[in-house]
């Protein structure tokens, strides 16, 4: 009696765990995580908020998706926690856990199309009204090399010169006068670092941001890290070597680079609100991300044009996202999801009353509103813009004039085209070896890192 | 308590007999072909009667979680390692041009001698801790517990809340923890992780300190088992610390030295989590170890992503090298261990 009680109970158990694997199986769609779609409605998951975002950007999110699903009764968006990061995100799109919607730097949209890793939206793309007054060159980054158009290009920026004003005028500097050279930088971050003790410029690293920002410097001496058909790698170049120089000078000889210096995006960015580093180099409309995601005192920011050698090549590395579908997105899913991009994220550049509805809803939230990025459109779209949202903005412009007053004088040069990330990497350990070792040998250094590059570059 | 453990352990037995009996080749009376199909028969009605489905319906959820989560990714990298793929288009064999490549990569020298180095540092340092450590405990008289749960608590806190912990300890400017502490002295700054020279010793003390909790345990298990008996002789014969130690202590502990050894020189050749959470492999490569490396092919986006192909060849490398090893160590040291 017990033996058969035993079998009936262990036939029970399996039969339910084998029950239960198989409808795992099925239940497991050819859809990306968290979509999906029946009769006409679609549900698709979004990129909504960083992680470490507080609590009002999460709600901001969550009311704007809910305000479209009111335009689009047969949209359902589910934002969710996301950020591009070059570590995770290949195995984020192997292991299927991509959103429907999110962005990708202008610089990967290529590769990613070349790899089927995203989804055809050509159609939806050039359905969009404003679609002919698209800046350009902007456009380009979201196209592949058929012509099709692939993302709906945002959050343009050009990278500029971040400072902590309460840290110049602890060192008896001007805040309402930034740096306008290298030599200044150079001499007002060893002031910061004489007088206050912490780091005077703040340099990243890790994760080929160090190779992103060496790039920016690069161009600001009026190098370049890829001839202009991106076939060759020209790593060692006099604006690299010279951009390096600066650093190991202020490393070793000033003390301005902090022993500690080993940063991130993110981890620069922490380091800078919390009042640790005094000068940085990173995207212009990075304010926002240091409002929600580490609380900066407003106070403190300061933004200012990066300076720019004499060099007639001397320039601004200008970059941005694209707000790509995922390649295992349906259709109706991809049309939804272009939809969104276009409602969240460009659409307020256009439309006099998405920019006010937008607006009064981030300041309602208390989210940055106002925060300088480049145009999409063209100057006069932009000055419309700034004229709309005039009464909502709440982020400090007039510390932020150094980079406003020049940003359409501003010479805009685009990340290296071929395997920028692969470039990036390749530079990362030359900035790290070079902050870290006071004897490193700059050019050889260089020129070790361009044999890597046009290895990567040679591979495709 | 044998009268409960006979009749249960005596079951089957004497269930057996009963169908095999006629299957016996003294007592067919059908010739040698049905008979080897009775004895077929019997044998399957035997495991079914004995009990044999109950038992694979017991195994079945196990082997299912084992396959799945175990042995399909081991058959799938073994399969990977001969062909490209980024894992959303199909496909393609290409031979052996993953292991030529990453043969070929001159970041390979540097990840096999940083994480040589980084074996020889833990052996160095990690080994002989723990048992140092454990040795000492087991003289304490009173508290011995509570040195134990100390010496454990480590491997309880999770590695990444460890790692900042330590981040913060190796601030490498004279302000940090382990540079002011030095400071006392007159020594450092050190500079621990930003360093070539310093950021793998610096790893070596972290990893030591989060494993070495669990090994001690182990060795304290293992010396509960040396009889007390040999100690008391030991000393009326004159013995002092140093001589018990060598010549009672360390003898019975070899077996599990020997263990606990080769368990560290895997899981020191397969470091990843210390050089990737506090240095990402930096400075300039200097802790880049064998198993970030292939995390970067893979998952990095240092070699523009996605080379899984690569990053399964130089796993699969590394899982036979080791394999090599391991048999190459329990062969040296057979003799050994036969105590």
């Amino acid at each position: 009696m017990k033996t058969t009680r035993l079998r009936a109970v262990a036939l029970s158990i399996t039969a339910v765990a084998l029950g239960s694997a198989t409808l795992a199986g099925c239940g497991s769609s050819n859809n990306s995580d968290g979509a999906s779609a029946s009769k006409g409605s679609v549900t698709i998951s979004v990129e909504g908020w960083r992680p470490g975002d507080q609590q009002a950007t999460i709600d901001y999110v969550k009311q704007q998706a809910a305000a479209f699903h009111k335009l689009h009764p047969d949209i359902t968006i589910v934002p969710k926690e996301w950020q591009w990061n070059a570590a995770t995100f290949p195995a984020q799109l192997a292991g299927g856990t991509l959103p429907v919607s999110f962005r990708v730097p202008f610089t990967d949209t290529k590769g990613l199309v070349a790899r089927h890793q995203v989804a055809d939206v050509d159609q939806d793309i050039r359905a969009l009204p404003y679609f002919d007054t698209l800046n350009k060159n902007v456009l380009a980054a979201a196209e592949g090399t058929d012509g099709k158009v692939y993302g709906l290009p945002s959050d343009v920026y050009a990278n500029g010169l971040h400072y902590n004003r309460t840290l110049f005028k602890q060192a008896g500097l001007d805040p309402d006068k930034p740096p306008t050279t290298w030599d200044e930088v150079r001499a007002d971050a060893k002031a910061i670092h004489d007088k206050t003790g912490q780091a005077g410029f703040g340099e990243m690293t890790k994760s080929n941001t160090g190779g992103w920002i060496l790039t920016t410097l690069t161009y600001a001496m009026g190098g370049r890290v890829e001839s202009e058909d991106g076939k060759t790698a020209t790593l060692d170049n006099p604006g690299t070597e010279q951009a390096l120089q600066m650093l190991h000078d202020m490393r070793w000889e000033d003390g301005s680079i902090s022993p500690n210096n080993s940063y991130d995006w993110a981890g620069v960015n922490q380091a800078f609100a919390a009042g640790k580093i005094g000068m940085f180099v990173s995207g212009s409309d990075v304010y926002n991300a240091l409002v929600t995601t580490d609380k900066i005192n407003p106070d403190d920011y300061g933004l200012t044009a990066i300076p720019l050698t004499d060099s007639s090549d001397a320039g601004a590395l200008g970059g941005g996202s694209v707000n790509v579908v995922s390649a295992k997105a349906s259709p109706t899913e991809a049309k939804a999801a272009v939809e969104w991009a276009d409602f969240f994220r460009v659409k307020k550049y256009t439309d006099q009353d998405a920019a006010v509805a937008d607006a009064k809803a981030q300041t309602a939230s208390k989210q940055p509103v106002g925060t300088p990025t480049f145009p999409i459109f063209d100057q006069a779209s932009y000055t419309n813009y700034q004229t709309w949202i005039k009464d909502y903005v709440n982020v400090p412009l007039g510390q932020m004039q150094g980079y406003t007053d020049s940003m359409f004088a501003l010479k805009l040069v685009a990340e290296p085209a071929v395997q920028t990330q692969g470039v990036y990497g390749a530079l990362d350990p030359v900035v790290q070896k070079v902050l870290s070792d006071k004897g490193a040998d700059i050019p050889s250094l260089l020129q070790q890192a361009n044999q890597k590059a046009q290895q990567i570059i040679d591979q495709g | 308590m044998t009268q409960i453990q006979a009749p249960a352990g005596q079951q089957p037995g004497r269930r057996r007999p009963t169908y095999t009996t006629p299957a016996s080749p003294g007592s067919d009376p059908h010739g040698p072909h049905t008979g080897r199909a009775a004895r077929a028969l019997a044998r399957v009605s035997g495991w079914w009667r004995g009990g044999g489905p109950v038992t694979v319906l017991f195994l079945l959820p196990m082997l299912l979680v084992f396959g799945l989560f175990s042995w399909w990714p081991i058959a799938r990298t073994v399969v990977m390692a001969f062909q490209q793929t980024n894992l959303v288009e199909p496909a393609h064999w290409v031979g052996f041009a993953n292991f030529h490549r990453v043969l070929s990569d001159p970041l390979l020298p540097t990840a096999l001698r940083n994480t040589v180095v980084f074996a020889g540092l833990a052996f160095v340092i990690g080994y002989p801790i723990p048992l140092l450590l454990a040795i000492a405990m087991s003289d304490l008289r009173r508290a011995r517990g509570l040195y134990a749960v100390l010496a454990y608590l480590p491997v309880v806190v999770p590695p990444a809340v460890a790692v900042l912990l330590w981040q913060f300890f190796y601030d490498a400017s004279g302000d940090g923890v382990f540079n002011t502490v030095l400071g006392w002295f007159g020594i450092g700054p050190v500079p621990w992780l930003v360093s070539a020279h310093w950021v793998l010793p610096s790893l070596v003390m972290e990893a030591t300190w989060a494993a070495a909790g669990g090994t001690v345990i182990i060795y304290l298990a293992a010396l509960t088992s040396v009889p007390k008996e040999l100690y008391d002789a030991a000393e009326v014969d004159g013995a002092g610390i140093w001589r018990k130690l060598f010549h009672i202590t360390l003898p019975h502990l070899r077996a599990i030295m020997l263990v606990t050894l080769i368990l560290q020189i895997i899981g020191t050749a397969q470091v990843f989590l210390e050089p990737y959470l506090f240095t990402d492999g930096g400075p300039d490569n200097a802790s880049l170890t064998v198993l970030l490396l292939i995390y970067n092919y893979a998952f990095g986006s240092t070699t523009g992503g996605g080379d899984y192909g690569d990053a399964t060849a130089l796993s699969l490398l590394l899982a036979l090298a080791l394999a090599l090893l391991s048999w190459i160590y329990f062969r040296l040291t057979r003799s050994w261990s036969d105590s």
